[in-house]
């Protein structure tokens, strides 16, 4: 659906490529999760796959059409949550009025709906500017999900968001999806998202060091307290003792935790890698 | 919902579906949550709870009528007993036996506490 071929980027200015020859392909359905510290090209790929920024050579095709070309067929199938926005200084009816023109899918029961998660609904005539950021940002989520883009890409979406919205956002993505759709969710707060993903993708210095399907993961990594004879990819000292992950032995199944696959991914990228390529 | 131990969250899922039928809250021939509403109740990929439900049809406690959806087995509630007895005999049972045994818990105090236990 969704794929990404051989990019290379960089910016000109600081010189050197930040991406090269990188291919994804992203498949309807999945929910994927795009981890990566600080400065390991998260946005910039985001922005690379919404049409934003033009690759150096390769490109990103949805559906086979090359989203740089931005024709309004590709625009209105994919939505992007940027990290930071603004909203003008409209009322809420007023901004729908204008932007859903733009998305033909756009359903105005699902934006009621999705505003009733986030306990935001009945006030259309809210004015958007005077609203706090944590407001406005579960406004323009409401808004995202409910265009029914078959690609929304989210950044860092739980950012700015209160304790109870956490789980509200949750909710959100788990009552938005659909087998037509594809999210991807770039975050640092991978506990906020561990339970919703299909798929994980970890970036670093600008390479893909790990891309599996969450199964995958749970079927070749455990993540369990240490035990005798565990040699661990990486280990977490906890109030339980020592936490860790190593390879699964066979039937092992434990629940994945994300913050110990990126540490271990970051940590012992060549182990991984191997074990992932290990045919299963 | 809260995922604190590390067994497969699919499993944990099951785990508390297998609850619901063993409390009566979900009776022999009652329809089952699809997929995607429970997905959504306890905000949880819904792929990870299609792998529940087949687990659970595999294990016979849940079956699909045709267009209609999941709904519990007539003998779902044995089926749950008989599993969780083999996974407690197999499983916890090993660990709570070497700590009795470590402590220096006899079998006649144990034979006697369970049956203290039993009569409350």
């Amino acid at each position: 659906m969704f794929s990404l071929n051989n990019l290379s980027f960089s910016y000109k200015k600081r010189g050197g490529e930040l991406f090269h020859d990188l291919s994804l392909e992203l498949t309807a359905g999945n929910i994927y999760g795009l981890l990566g510290k600080n400065g390991a090209g998260k946005s910039t790929l985001i922005n690379l796959m919404t049409g934003l920024l033009t690759p150096m050579s390769g490109e990103v095709t949805l559906d086979g059409v090359n989203v740089r070309d931005r024709l309004p067929k590709t625009m209105s199938d994919i939505y992007l949550i940027p990290e930071e926005f603004d909203l003008p200084h409209l009322t809420l009816k007023q901004y729908v009025s204008i932007n859903t023109p733009f998305y033909p899918n756009f359903s105005m029961d699902d934006l009621q709906r999705y505003l009733d998660i986030f306990e935001m609904g009945g006030d259309m005539d809210v004015k958007l500017h005077s609203l706090s950021m944590g407001q406005k940002k579960k406004v323009f989520l409401a808004f995202a999900f409910a265009t029914n883009t078959r690609v929304l890409i989210m950044d860092e979406p739980t950012n700015g968001l209160d304790i109870p919205s956490k789980s509200q956002f949750r909710k959100l993505v788990t009552t938005g999806m659909t087998d037509d759709k594809m999210m991807l969710i770039s975050t640092h707060q991978v506990r906020d998202i561990s339970e919703i993903l299909d798929h994980v993708t970890i970036l670093d210095q600008s390479r893909v060091l790990l891309n599996a399907s969450i199964t995958d993961v749970m079927s070749r990594l455990a993540f369990r307290p240490m035990q005798e004879g565990d040699q661990p990819l990486f280990v977490q000292p906890s109030v339980m003792g020592s936490l860790v992950v190593v390879p699964a032995q066979p039937d092992e199944e434990t629940a994945v935790d994300l913050e110990m696959l990126f540490n271990a991914t970051l940590q012992n990228p060549d182990a991984i890698n191997q074990l992932f390529n290990a045919s299963k | 919902m809260n995922f604190k131990d590390n067994k497969a969250i699919y499993l944990q899922i099951a785990d508390r579906i297998g609850d619901l039928i063993l409390s009566g809250a979900l009776p022999p021939e009652s329809k089952v949550p699809s997929v995607r509403e429970l997905a959504a109740e306890i905000e949880v990929n819904a792929n990870t709870v299609a792998r529940t439900y087949d687990y659970l049809q595999q294990s016979g406690i849940i079956y699909t009528k045709r267009g209609l959806g999941y709904f519990v087995s007539p003998d779902a509630k044995e089926k749950i007993v008989a599993i969780r007895r083999e996974q407690l005999m197999h499983g916890e049972m090993d660990y709570f036996l070497g700590q009795l045994k470590a402590v220096g818990i006899t079998p006649v105090e144990l034979q006697k506490m369970y049956q203290d236990f039993l009569a409350k």
